[in-house]
C-alpha cells in the first residue's frame, strides 16, 4: 500500500511522580511503554483502550504538547523531537489535533472569527483581513455551519456546533495529518453521527490521515481502517478493523468487544465470548508484572506472570501480544 | 390494575418560569411499571429524562416548577401529595437511587462504613416496627450486603475512605447502599457511565441480577441504547418531554417504527460494522417556544399536517408496542 506518513518507534513516556519532604521523584507512571506503529496517508488509524491505557498521552506526544522519555516519531521521514526551529513551523501546519471537550478547547472569551482568524495570521495564510474573512467562511462551509457563525461566541453554539469549529480550526492550515482524541465522547449519538460523517467526509475530500483515539468499540468498527488496543501502556493487539473484529486473538480485545452494550440481535450474536475474570483496571502507576492483562485473564498462568509476551505477526498484518495466542487461533478455526 | 404497577404516571406536565417566559419541560407524560420489571427511559441530552425522576422522588420544588398530573402513584401512593415527614420515610425505604458519578455521590469525608451505617439506622428509625438495632445487627448487615455486590475484603472496604477505592468499587458501594434497605423500586441514573466498558459491563449485570433476586422493579434512565437493551424488559424513548415510543426491548429495537427512535438507532455505530446514518437533522427545540402538536414534526421526514396542530397520543400498534405518530394511527383509522 502506500508509504507511511507518521511512523512511531518503541516510544516511551514515563510520568514521574513526585512526593516526600523535598519533592524528589517516588516513582513513575509508565503511561506509554515500548510503542511502535505507523500510521500510511489517507489511512484512519485507530487507537482504543480504557482509561489509563495511554492512548491520550501518545496523541499528545505526536504533536508535541509531551516529550517522550525515549524513542523516536518521524513525521514524513522527519524526526519530530529534533527537527530545526524553521521546519517546526511547517510541522506545526502539517499536524493538527482535536480534543475530546470542545468547551474547554474554545477560548470562550474570543468570537468564532477570532479563533479561526489566528492560524491563518500565524501562518500567513491570508493576505489581508478581507481574504481572511473569505477563507474563514470557506472553513465554515466545509463543516457544515453558515458564515453567519462568525461572530458568534463558543457560549452560543451547541456542543456539535462547538466540535464542528474546532475541527475547523485544525483544518485552517491546511493540515495532512490530524489527532482526534475522543472527538465525539461529550456528544450525544445523533449529533455524534453528523459529526463522524462529516469527518469522514473530509478525510476523503481533502486527504487526511487520523489518529483516532477512541474508548467506543463500536464507534472505531465504523471509523478505523486499522486498530491498536492499548491496554497499561502497550499494545496488546493490531488489526485491521474487519480481522480484529472477526478474530480477535488476544483475551483483552474478546473481553473489550463482549462488553460493549449493543442495540441489536444481530450485534449480540457477533460478540466473541469473554476472556477475564471480575476485576478492576490495575493503577498505571503499578501495573502487574509480566503481561499486565494477567491480572483479569482467564487464560493466564504461571509464564504470564512473569515474562512479558512479544508483538508477534501471527497473521497478515494481524499483530497479538499473548503467550497464548495459540490457543485463541485453535479456537477460531474450528 | 392499582396493584400491578408499581409505578404509575399518567399525563404529567411540568412547566418551569424562566426569564424568557414558560419552559414547557414535560408534556403529557405516561409511564407505568409492572412489579418487578426492569423499565428503561432513554433519550438525548435534555429530553427530560432527569426531570422525569426527579418528579417521581419528589425532588422538584414548587415554584419555580410547575406540576399538573392525573395520577403520579407510587405503589398505590401519590407522591406529589405527600407531606415532607412521609416522603423521606418512602425515600429511604421504599425507593432507593443510584447515581451516576459514584464519586459525587458519596462524602468524601467519612468512611464507606459509617455512610452505609447511616443509611441503614435511618431505615429502622423510620420502620418503626423493629427495635432499634444494636451496632453489631448494623455491622453485619452492612458487611453482608458488601459481599453481595462482591466487594473484596468487606471489612477493610468499611473502613476505607471513598477516595481509596476505583470507580467501579465505588458504584459497587453505592448499589450496596441502594439495596441495603431492600427497597421495592430502584430508580438507577444512568450507572456505570463514568466507567470504562468493562467495568461497566461488570456493574450492570451484578445490579441486573440483585434485582431479579429481590424482585426489585426498576427505573433505568441512560442515554446509551445498548446499556438500556441489555440491563431492562421495556423501553421508553424520549424526545423533548413527550413520550414518542415504548415496547418491550427486544421489540423496540429491532423493529422501531416512530421517525425519532428509527434515527436514533441508525445513528449508534454498529459492532458489526457498516457506514453510520445521517443522524437527525436539527436539534433539540427550546422549551419556551415548543413546537406544538408532535414535538418531533419540525425534524422528521414523514411530517404532515395533522403533526404541528394535536399531540398524537400512545397508541397501540401491535402487542405492547406503542407509539405515539401519526404515521401509525392514520394507517389504523383507514384499516378499520
Amino acid at each position: 500500500m502506500n508509504e507511511p506518513i507518521l511512523v512511531v518507534e518503541n516510544l516511551v513516556k514515563y510520568f514521574p511522580i513526585r512526593g516526600g519532604l523535598f519533592h524528589h521523584q517516588i516513582g513513575e507512571v509508565k503511561a506509554v511503554d515500548d510503542i511502535s506503529f505507523n500510521i500510511k496517508s489517507d489511512e484512519i488509524f485507530g487507537l482504543v483502550g480504557e482509561s489509563g491505557s495511554g492512548k491520550s498521552t501518545i496523541g499528545k506526544t505526536l504533536v508535541r504538547i509531551y516529550k517522550p522519555t525515549s524513542g523516536n516519531i518521524r513525521f514524513k521521514g522527519k524526526d519530530v523531537f529534533h527537527i530545526a526551529e524553521k521546519e517546526l513551523f511547517f510541522f506545526k501546519k502539517e499536524v493538527q489535533m482535536v480534543f475530546q471537550d470542545p468547551k474547554s478547547s474554545l477560548n470562550p472569551r474570543r468570537s468564532i472569527k477570532s479563533t479561526l482568524e489566528d492560524p491563518l495570521i500565524v501562518h500567513k495564510l491570508a493576505q489581508n483581513g478581507h481574504s481572511r474573512k473569505k477563507t474563514i467562511k470557506d472553513l465554515l462551509q466545509m463543516v457544515e455551519l453558515s458564515s453567519n457563525y462568525m461572530y458568534k461566541y463558543p457560549s452560543e453554539l451547541s456542543g456539535g456546533q462547538r466540535q464542528r469549529i474546532a475541527i475547523a480550526r485544525a483544518l485552517a492550515v491546511k493540515p495532512s495529518f490530524i489527532v482526534l482524541d475522543e472527538p465525539t465522547s461529550a456528544l450525544d449519538v445523533s449529533v455524534q453521527a453528523k459529526i463522524i460523517r462529516l469527518l469522514q467526509r473530509l478525510q476523503s475530500e481533502l486527504q487526511l490521515s487520523y489518529l483516532f483515539i477512541s474508548h467506543d468499540l463500536s464507534l472505531m468498527r465504523t471509523v478505523a481502517s486499522r486498530i491498536a488496543v492499548m491496554y497499561l501502556g502497550r499494545i496488546y493487539e493490531l488489526a485491521p478493523t474487519e480481522e480484529l473484529f472477526r478474530n480477535p486473538l488476544h483475551p483483552y480485545t474478546r473481553t473489550l468487544i463482549s462488553a460493549v452494550p449493543v442495540v441489536s440481535e444481530k450485534e449480540q450474536q457477533v460478540k466473541p465470548t469473554k476472556q477475564s475474570k471480575e476485576g478492576e483496571i490495575p493503577s498505571p502507576a503499578n501495573p502487574p508484572s509480566g503481561c499486565a492483562f494477567h491480572s483479569r485473564c482467564s487464560l493466564a498462568d504461571q509464564i504470564c506472570s512473569e515474562q512479558l509476551p512479544e508483538l508477534v505477526e501471527v497473521i497478515q498484518g494481524h499483530f497479538v501480544r499473548c503467550h497464548h495466542v495459540s490457543l485463541n487461533i485453535a479456537s477460531a478455526k474450528l | 390494575m392499582e396493584d400491578r404497577h408499581i409505578l404509575d404516571i399518567q399525563d404529567l406536565h411540568v412547566y418551569f418560569r424562566v426569564y424568557e417566559g414558560v419552559s414547557y419541560v414535560l408534556d403529557g407524560i405516561y409511564l407505568h411499571i409492572a412489579r418487578g420489571e426492569r423499565v428503561g427511559l432513554v433519550g438525548e441530552t435534555g429530553c427530560g429524562k432527569t426531570v422525569t425522576m426527579k418528579t417521581v422522588m419528589g425532588m422538584l420544588k414548587s415554584p419555580p416548577a410547575i406540576i399538573r398530573y392525573d395520577k403520579v402513584s407510587l405503589d398505590g401512593q401519590d407522591i406529589l401529595k405527600m407531606s415532607p415527614k412521609e416522603l423521606l420515610r418512602v425515600k429511604g425505604t421504599k425507593i432507593s437511587m443510584i447515581f451516576q458519578d459514584p464519586m459525587n455521590a458519596l462524602n468524601p469525608v467519612f468512611t464507606v462504613g459509617e455512610q452505609l451505617y447511616d443509611v441503614i439506622r435511618f431505615a429502622q428509625k423510620r420502620l418503626d416496627n423493629e427495635k432499634n438495632p444494636s451496632q453489631k445487627e448494623i455491622h453485619d448487615r452492612g458487611i453482608a450486603i458488601l459481599k453481595e455486590v462482591r466487594l473484596p475484603d468487606p471489612e477493610r472496604i468499611m473502613g476505607n475512605y471513598p477516595l481509596e477505592l476505583s470507580g467501579g468499587m465505588r458504584q459497587r458501594v453505592l448499589i450496596a447502599m441502594a439495596l441495603v434497605n431492600e427497597p421495592s423500586f430502584l430508580i438507577a441514573d444512568e450507572p456505570g457511565t463514568a466507567l470504562d466498558v468493562t467495568i461497566q459491563d461488570q456493574i450492570l449485570n451484578l445490579l441486573k441480577e440483585l434485582v431479579e433476586n429481590r424482585g426489585i422493579s426498576v427505573l433505568l434512565i441512560s442515554h446509551n441504547l445498548g446499556v438500556v437493551r441489555e440491563t431492562t424488559e421495556r423501553a421508553y424513548i424520549m424526545y423533548a418531554g413527550q413520550i414518542v415510543e415504548t415496547a418491550p426491548v427486544d421489540l423496540l429495537f429491532e423493529n422501531p417504527v416512530h421517525p425519532y427512535t428509527q434515527g436514533l438507532l441508525a445513528s449508534v455505530p454498529s459492532l458489526t460494522g457498516g457506514e453510520i446514518a445521517e443522524g437527525i437533522p436539527g436539534m433539540v427545540p427550546d422549551y419556551t417556544v415548543a413546537p406544538s402538536g408532535c414535538r418531533f414534526h419540525p425534524r422528521c421526514t414523514h411530517s404532515m399536517s395533522i403533526c404541528s396542530e394535536k399531540k398524537p397520543s400512545l397508541t397501540m400498534i401491535e402487542p405492547d408496542h406503542y407509539v405515539a405518530c401519526y404515521l401509525y394511527t392514520e394507517q389504523k383509522e383507514q384499516n378499520e
